[in-house]
């Protein structure tokens, strides 16, 4: 199956607004794909169908492979795909490694009865979903704030902390909604160091990114996305020479 | 002395069966986020199920089976965990404010049930000689007296006990994380319906379980008994305690049900007799007035939510320093 994700027709309306229409994307394995679009192309809308937030008044997903069309949001983590939001979504009560452990999967102790039949096992565990939690926090540099409550973390931080949730669950495809946003310059040059390094070792990761320079350092394809349609597609350097391109961002003619 | 061991004894025996209801609320509230405002149709629920089941048979209403009073409560308990599942099962799925409309009107049609179906609950006149753990000791008021304190507290620690122990589990991380934020929960993979209903129905049985330490230890229920107001005690001692911590919920208990009982004690002391229905409304004022000053000067409680991890997390950090 060379396509972790293959969307077609995708659609979906708010009232009488259509936000998505008859949208079609390909991820394919391993690959950096860049979603770019003016605000209000439906980059968002078309995530929140892949990542099963929002039901597609029509259209077909298939993620490796599975048909998820119909499948619930919190379905999608186990298919392999894992997503982060626009506006970081910290739990912000909870310290660090707290918010990096609700990522686990297939706990034993998510059920009562575990917790007092089955001692043992939901020990081991969870001392092992601790190990990589912890091996994770190193690898975004958040190790230092474990013990620490998540609202504590700047915006930055907070966008490291949603990828390494999502890290814990073994994505083979992460959906990234604007990791760049309100980041400082220093801590972006390693959120792009750290993705491009996910994606080296083979997740394929789906981006929505208005920063081009990043888009154009990461990518390895670029589909743009205009008024809720697909517009074109393309290396990065193909695209943000397409006269059609600049014509959606700036709203002028391309000279 | 011995008479003010006894009093001890009563006033401590009575403020944990709140406290009990308190640990089951905070379940809900504390733990999930869940607004339960009918907590008095789950203990009322599982007060009378626990006294059908344990009262000798009487030909003018159902029952009773003459059980054991432990099989009362697990039944108690268990009518609380279907209550509140068939009823979380058409509401959980309602935003905050509305779960709290849902819950208020169950537990006036619960209160209201029990008032009218009187083949069932013998009615307006309440079910009497349910029967008392160590009924027998009772000519002795002080060993009955303490005995039943150590019951009720052995109840409350094992309840305590269990929901600390999943409070600081996988599971109880789950219910913080959906209460947090229920959207990023999902795109983790966590059910939030299924966990929130969990979290409903297992503060649901407590309560039951409640209601019935509580009818038994005083020998006889009645609808009265089981109105909002009990609802708003129990909020009232979580908030005061400290929601989301569980030893908050048993101290806010204790210290709202000792500023309840001493400000009806006070008001017994100072209003003239003829006066003294119309004073007893004081002591909500009271309450109020508590809730108050508490939420201005400890906005957390008196003990706040505390910063839980795993136990494991606690021991790598040991081992690293």
């Amino acid at each position: 199956m060379p396509h972790v994700i293959a969307a077609s027709g995708l659609s979906l309306s708010f009232g009488g607004v259509k936000a998505v229409d008859d949208m079609s994307i390909q991820l394919r394995r391993g690959e950096f794909l860049g979603l770019i679009g003016p605000n209000g192309a439906g980059k968002t809308t078309l995530f929140n169908m892949l990542a099963g937030t929002y039901k597609a008044d029509a259209g077909c997903i298939l993620i490796n492979g599975v048909d998820a069309s119909r499948g619930r949001a919190s379905a999608r983590i186990g298919m392999g795909l894992g997503r982060t939001f626009q506006i970081p979504r910290p739990f912000p009560h909870m310290t660090v490694i707290e918010n990096v452990l609700t990522g686990a999967q297939n706990q034993a102790a998510e059920t009562i009865l575990a917790n007092f039949l089955r001692i043992g096992k939901v020990a081991a565990q969870e001392r092992a979903a601790i190990d990589k939690a912890k091996g994770i926090l190193n690898f975004l540099k958040l190790d230092h704030l474990m013990h620490e409550p998540a609202r504590v973390l700047s915006g930055g931080q907070r966008k490291l902390l949603e990828l390494a949730r999502v890290l814990m669950a073994d994505p083979s495809v992460i959906l990234l909604d604007e990791p760049a946003a309100g980041v400082n310059p220093a801590l972006l040059g390693f959120i792009i160091d750290r993705v491009r390094d996910l994606n080296a070792r083979g997740t394929s990761i789906l981006l929505i990114e208005h920063n081009m320079d990043m888009v154009a350092r990461l990518c390895h394809r670029v589909v743009v996305m205009v008024g809720g349609r697909y517009l074109t597609e393309g290396s990065p350097q193909a695209v943000a020479a397409n006269p059609a391109v600049i014509h959606a961002y700036l709203g002028v003619a391309a000279q | 002395m011995i008479e003010l061991v006894s009093y001890g004894a009563f006033f401590l025996t009575l403020a944990l069966t709140f406290a009990i209801m308190c640990l089951g609320l905070n379940v809900q509230w504390g733990q999930t986020g869940l607004f339960n405002v009918g907590v008095a149709g789950f203990v009322g629920i599982g007060a009378y199920v626990s006294a059908l089941v344990t009262t000798p048979d009487l030909p003018e209403r159902l029952g009773g089976f003459g059980w054991p009073i432990a099989v009362g409560w697990l039944a108690a308990a268990l009518a609380g965990a279907v209550a509140a599942a068939l009823l979380g099962a058409l509401t959980i799925r309602l935003r905050a404010d509305y779960l709290a409309i849902a819950t208020f009107g169950f537990a006036v049609v619960v209160q209201l049930c029990v008032l009218n179906l009187q083949s069932v609950t013998g009615g307006p006149f309440g079910i009497s000689f349910i029967p008392r753990p160590f009924g027998a000791l009772a000519g002795d008021p002080l060993i009955f007296g303490l005995l039943n304190l150590a019951v009720v507290a052995a109840v409350t620690l094992g309840v305590y006990a269990a929901l600390e122990h999943l409070t600081r589990s996988p599971w109880g991380r789950v219910l913080r994380a959906i209460r947090e934020d229920e959207q990023a929960a999902t795109a983790l993979g966590k059910n939030a319906i299924s966990f929130r209903l969990q979290a409903f129905a297992m503060g649901g049985a407590i309560m039951g379980l409640a209601g019935a330490v509580q009818g038994h230890f005083i020998g006889y229920i009645s609808p009265e008994a089981y109105v909002p107001i009990l609802t708003f005690q129990v909020w009232a001692m979580l908030i005061v305690g400290g929601s989301g911590n569980n030893r908050g919920a048993i101290l806010g208990a204790i210290v709202v049900w000792a500023f309840w009982a001493a400000s009806g004690a006070l008001i017994a002391a100072i209003v003239p007799p003829e006066e003294q229905a119309r004073a007893s409304a004081l002591k909500i004022v009271m309450i109020g007035l508590a809730i108050c000053l508490v939420l201005l000067l400890r906005p957390r409680g008196l003990l706040g939510e505390l910063k839980t991890v795993s136990r494991h997390v606690d021991d790598g950090k040991d081992a690293k320093t």
